[in-house]
């Protein structure tokens, strides 16, 4: 009668289901495999996907943070500290007297990744550096249109005028010569987007007709190596155990793709990602709370500015735009738009850079001056503008919805009808290319630690021509006082005339700097030697997780 | 049996037409180009569009189209992503086992979880453990679930830290697919941490499943607890009783199966909305199904993507609910009496 009692069944596939569940749990806590395979994975939380995983053919910040650092390197970097050039995969550079000849001296021994679809037979050699800066300059290269030919970094800086040859002096020297002397060259070649490609890989898919996948599947020498990419979910990265400055700490690098600002912000709650990119301003108030969590604040070298298309009357006439700029309140921008993470601007350059001086800095707010200027130029009935504000959240500009907001009350005070016009990213800024504004508020982060990266991409008359100066300003004494700057050597002599553009900004007012925001990172805090960098990428190479 | 088996195949067959006409009208209604709704391929250059439009039948009668459109269909061509490029039918597939996955633990625990609570709520013996019962799952079935997604992870993933918010499993496993459904995958797969990523996708699937499973469970408990005072109220059971059964010998040989006809039946009915709420549950919780993979389609405006999302989704649907009709034909043998089709 006992035996058949389905009670004591019931009891013993219990007990039985229990001591099952225990041996698996001290399994688990036995192997401890979790622990160690976690404790290797650092997952960073990014806030899109890459458009590709070569840099050279980008200019976003996005693309720049997933894969620069982490795939490939440099001739030359920047330590993120000092801001100066510092040798990478050249041990050496000799720069001739006349700035016109750069001799990269290259490490030895330098393994390129090896991965399923790619197995180097050599380490890295001249014939690398060659193929990778040769495919930008040379229209006619096999890989030049691979990837759609554009390479904006290098255009913007006028490589291939600059560049007058590349010459392969043995397997590890190289040498480039510029056909003018430029301050900025190695600074340049230290970018995110200056990263060296295999010349290997790219013949073998040349012979399995895959010339696409070089900027795909990629192959680098950085300290990980390119694993699985999955649009909008995720990128998966191993570390490569024969990096030439030795062997990653981590195993695995993960980049989850959440482009949602609070999922980001949850899933660092969770622990489901190590680092944040990007938090906004009002989650870094909200996370300084959280004592288990530590933030990174840094000065970036970015501007936010307002510009005036100086086309388009009556913005032409200089005087109503500096009558524009005493409108500007930068303190209620900065209070309501940054959060008060940012520094107000009074030039292009942030005062971090050894460029900046502190004159020219009368940039108070003022309506009678506005206004008495304004007068003065016959619209004392004030007109109607358009301000374009850009779509898309940014470093250096996180609502410029809302900037515009305040600039359009402060302008109706002086009798100015502001109307705000966004069209989405894409639109926005073919349209902005074309000249179809009046003003636009829009910012710039600087791609290296060059004070010409500022002022030469914004206001030089070669880009009021190729694009990104916005205010389609042509001056040729500013043009001058920046091409002086360039071709010095001497920093003491460029901070000298770099004080002259300065000037001629101030007076002719083609745009109005609003603010340079600080930039942070946030992250728990067991993570450890994550680098910052304030000119480009996150890096991940020395990075561990420490004690919980 | 065999008839009842052939009137529902009829309905499935009518069910699919219908549904394959609105997906293939689909096609003419979506603002961009006909021709690039069907293929996929946005702006088709002229070269090219001469041969397509005769590769898909452009050219003839709307019948026709319909015909190839069809055979398409069949043929696994569902055309490709505007958005990714690649094709529908496979981005389908590899998408709808985590949908299932999620919506069978759902049915699974909300089985486990209602019957015995309706069964408790039916006994006439504790009327307040009734009424509790049933207050609880009419605060279940009043609340939507998106709230009652966030409220948990509010205090279950921000707040206590114990479940994770989003994602099927930690990305830092890396478990190689093949049929799709996770945990059967992680249990065939041969890594080292096999042990470490089952909990974790158990971890994953924890408050998705709850969450899912809130409204069939208060649906079932309340269904079971009405047909089990049904059935324990007829004749026969009293006559049982009178013979001296013991009450779980009652509810052995009389009272499960016929209380949990009315159950089957009405799981049939409410799987079209448990498949919606998975949709939502899903983003919510970003589960990569094919619930979160449609409304992503829908964002980018991915037209193709869409009308392939909506084809599996309502054929998942009438299938399941043909398939429930089935079950509970086999159980109850006066529907096969009646034998006519119902959805």
């Amino acid at each position: 009668m006992l035996k058949n009692n389905p009670l004591i069944k019931v009891t013993l596939i219990f007990r039985l289901g229990i001591t099952a569940l225990l041996c698996l749990s001290v399994v688990a806590c036995g192997k401890n495999n979790q622990a160690v395979l976690a404790h290797k994975t650092l997952l960073y939380c990014s806030e899109g996907s890459p458009e590709t995983f070569n840099p050279q053919l980008v200019t976003s910040g996005t693309t720049i943070d997933a894969v620069s650092q982490q795939l490939y390197n440099r001739l030359v970097k920047i330590n993120p500290e000092t801001g100066l050039v510092v040798s990478d995969l050249a041990r050496k550079v000799i720069v001739s007297k006349d700035a016109m000849r750069y001799r990269f001296y290259l490490r030895k021994d330098v393994e390129f990744h090896s991965t399923k679809y790619f197995t180097p037979t050599r380490p890295l050699t001249s014939e690398d550096i060659l193929f990778t800066f040769s495919r930008i300059l040379h229209l006619d290269h096999e890989y030049n249109m691979v990837g759609g030919g554009l390479y904006p970094f290098f255009n913007g800086m006028g490589f291939d005028t600059l560049i007058e040859q590349i010459i392969v002096v043995d397997d590890l020297t190289i040498e480039f010569r510029l056909s003018e002397p430029q301050a900025s060259f190695l600074a340049n070649m230290a970018t995110d987007f200056a990263v060296i490609l295999s010349a290997e890989y790219a013949e073998q898919l040349i012979t399995t007709d895959q010339k696409e996948l070089i900027d795909q599947l990629p192959i680098g020498t950085g300290p990980f190596k390119f694993n699985e990419y999955k649009r909008d979910h995720y990128i998966r990265y191993n570390a490569h155990k024969n990096y030439w400055d030795g062997q990653p700490k981590l195993e695995q690098v993960i980049y989850d793709i959440t482009p949602n600002n609070s999922n980001r912000v949850a899933k660092l709650l969770t622990k489901e990602c190590d680092v944040l990119g990007y938090p906004s301003s009002a989650d870094v108030e909200f996370l300084k709370q959280k004592k288990d969590i530590d933030i990174v604040e840094s000065v970036s070298m970015n501007v936010s500015y307002w510009a005036f298309n100086t086309n388009v009357p009556p913005f032409d006439n200089a005087n109503v735009r500096k009558a524009l700029s005493y409108v500007v309140d930068r303190q209620a921008i900065i209070d309501a738009v940054y959060f008060n993470h940012a520094e107000p601007a009074s030039t292009l350059v942030p005062p971090s850079s050894w460029a900046y001086s502190e004159e020219n800095t009368d940039v108070e707010m003022s309506l009678e001056k506005a206004r008495a200027l304004l007068i003065q130029e016959g619209f004392a009935e004030g007109f109607e503008m358009d301000i374009w504000a850009m779509p898309v959240q940014r470093v250096y500009n996180p609502n410029a919805t809302k900037m515009a907001e305040i600039l359009q009350q402060n302008l109706a005070q002086v009798g100015v009808k502001a109307n705000i016009v966004s069209y989405d990213w894409g639109t926005f800024r073919k349209k902005l290319a074309k000249g179809e504004h009046d003003s636009v508020l829009i910012g710039w982060l600087a791609d290296n630690s060059d004070p010409d990266n500022f002022y030469r991409p914004l206001l030089s008359c070669a880009a009021a021509f190729s694009g990104s100066n916005r205010s389609a300003w042509c001056n040729d004494d500013y043009d001058k006082s920046i091409l002086n700057a360039l071709t010095t050597p001497d920093p003491e002599i460029r901070k000298e005339y770099y004080k002259q553009a300065e000037k001629l900004i101030y007076e002719y007012s083609p745009l109005v700097p609003i603010a340079h925001a600080l930039r942070y990172q946030v992250h728990r805090n067991y993570v450890e030697d994550v680098e910052f960098n304030p000119y480009g990428g996150i890096g991940f190479f020395q990075a561990y997780k420490g004690q919980n | 049996m065999l008839n009842y088996f052939y009137r529902k195949l009829s309905l499935l067959f009518f069910i699919t037409f219908g549904v394959t006409v609105f997906v293939f009208s689909l096609n003419f209604l979506f603002p961009t180009d006909v021709l690039s709704n069907m293929s996929g391929i946005p702006n088709i250059g002229e070269e090219d569009y001469a041969a397509l439009a005769e590769q898909y039948y452009l050219n003839n009668s709307v019948i026709i189209q319909y015909f190839a459109f069809i055979g398409r269909i069949w043929q696994g061509d569902w055309g490709v992503s505007f958005i990714t490029g690649t094709s529908i039918y496979s981005q389908v597939f590899r998408v709808l086992p985590a949908t299932i996955e999620l919506a069978i633990y759902a049915l699974l625990y909300s089985f486990i979880v209602a019957i015995p609570l309706g069964i408790l709520a039916s006994s006439e013996t504790y009327p307040w453990l009734d009424k509790s019962i049933l207050a609880l799952s009419i605060i279940g079935f009043s609340m939507p679930i998106f709230w009652l997604a966030l409220l948990l992870i509010l205090v279950f993933s921000i707040g206590l830290g114990w479940f994770p918010t989003s994602g099927r499993l930690s990305l830092i496993y890396n478990i190689p697919s093949s049929s799709g459904f996770l945990l059967f995958d992680i249990i065939r797969s041969n890594v080292d941490y096999k042990v470490e990523a089952f909990f974790d996708a158990l971890r994953h699937l924890a408050l998705p499943t709850f969450v899912l499973a809130a409204y069939p469970t208060t649906v079932l408990i309340r269904t079971t607890r009405q047909s089990m005072k049904d059935v324990m109220n007829t004749s026969y059971v009293k006559a049982a009783k009178a013979k001296g059964l013991t009450s779980g010998q009652l509810l052995r040989r009389h009272g499960l199966r016929n209380g949990l006809l009315p159950v089957i039946q009405m799981l049939g009915m409410h799987f079209g909305t448990v498949i919606t709420l998975a949709m939502v549950t899903e983003v919510i919780f970003a589960w990569p199904g094919v619930g979160s993979w449609l409304v992503d389609a829908i964002h980018q405006r991915d037209y193709p993507a869409i009308q392939g999302g909506l084809l599996v989704i309502s054929g998942m649907v009438f299938i399941a609910t043909i398939l429930f009709d089935l079950l509970y034909m086999i159980f109850d043998p006066i529907a096969r009496i009646r034998g006519h089709g119902k959805i």
